[in-house]
């Protein structure tokens, strides 16, 4: 049997949700409360860990692909760049922030408030999270592969069971 | 200004000493006294935070050469010379001792902002203009993403490039190249 015991998976399944949860709140609250894109990203990231802890690497594999990781990564960062490029283009100064100045005021204490800086603060944690889950995934792949040498690798498509 | 001259040529003369002298342990001890100049110097040049990341990057890349070095060359310290470094080990643990509780004592109350002392601090500004700068009330998030944002675009560059570092490092091509380099 893949993973940890049956207690472990059972209330693991149940807190990931909450965990991510957690994440989604600290990132999308983040120009109100403590917190904001790299603290959420983490938090998202380690929803993940958690599974990949408890249920073994395949069953976290088939859940986020390692492309589709990946892709979110670039997404994360090309988001963040063209938000510094928007500030460029319609604000006059690269990252300025021309939501704020120009557009969309907002109300203090309101989630519509700040401009660009919660924008900002969802490529950030989109980035930090999938680059996190990207970094642990690539260190589980490395130790099995150097343990014995016919396991799975980083490139393999999700492969058949063994045993 | 002198202090900048007389920091140059202590740092000048470690250089010339780690580059020249035949002890490898003594060599890599002059690159970190090199370091501590220069963490010094930007320390007299009224940048704290740049001064601390120095001295906390150096030491860490002290004790990585000390370990990689120590293994090929082992210096014994044997006799008088070990009660003396003994004695001056204590006298700077004691010298660092007094200068942390002068610290201690000139810090403000709990929950008062240390830049509170200094009226024109910069910290002073952020505090008082960020909410009708950027309207977003958290003050440390308007700092990193609207006063600072090419600092944040500069670590998430530095996340990014690891990444791609570490994906290409641990994929399954580069292992191959390390089987049978000539494929």
């Amino acid at each position: 049997m893949k993973g940890m015991t049956v207690i472990v998976k059972t209330v693991s399944s149940w807190v990931k949700v909450l965990i991510f949860l957690f994440g989604i709140y600290i990132i999308l609250f983040g120009h109100l409360t403590p917190g904001g894109g790299f603290a959420g990203g983490v938090i998202l990231a380690s929803s993940y860990v958690l599974l990949m802890l408890a249920f073994g690497r395949e069953f976290v594999e088939d859940n986020l692909p390692l492309p589709v990781a990946s892709r979110l990564d670039c997404l994360g960062a090309l988001l963040f760049a063209l938000i510094a490029v928007l500030g460029l283009a319609l604000g006059g100064t690269f990252f300025v922030n021309f939501l704020y100045q120009k557009y969309l005021v907002g109300e203090p204490f309101k989630l519509v408030s700040g401009g660009t800086i919660p924008l900002s603060n969802l490529a950030i944690g989109l980035k930090v999270g999938a680059s996190l889950f990207l970094v642990i995934f690539a260190l589980s792949v490395f130790r099995c592969d150097s343990e014995k040498p016919g396991s799975p690798r980083l490139s393999d498509p999700p492969a058949e069971k063994k045993e | 200004m002198a202090v900048f001259y007389i920091l140059l040529l202590f740092m000048i003369i470690a250089a010339i000493i780690a580059v020249e002298t035949k002890d490898l342990l003594s060599s890599v001890i002059c690159v970190g006294a090199i370091g501590f100049g220069g963490s010094l110097m930007f320390l007299f040049l009224r940048a704290p935070d740049i001064a601390i990341t120095q001295i906390v990057v150096e030491v860490l890349g002290l004790i990585v050469l000390i370990r990689a070095t120590i293994a090929r060359d082992v210096t014994l310290i044997s006799g008088d010379r070990e009660f003396f470094g003994t004695v001056v080990s204590v006298v700077i643990i004691f010298v660092i001792f007094l200068a942390g509780m002068q610290i201690f004592e000139s810090l403000p109350e709990f929950g008062v902002p240390v830049f509170s002392a200094v009226s024109d601090a910069a910290s002073q500004t952020y505090v008082s203009n960020a909410l009708n700068d950027t309207g977003a009330t958290n003050i440390v998030t308007s700092v990193y993403l609207d006063y600072r944002a090419y600092d944040t675009l500069g670590e998430a560059t530095v996340l990014f490039t690891a990444i791609i570092g570490a994906t290409v490092i641990l994929r399954d091509k580069s292992r191959k190249l390390l089987e049978d380099p000539d494929a």
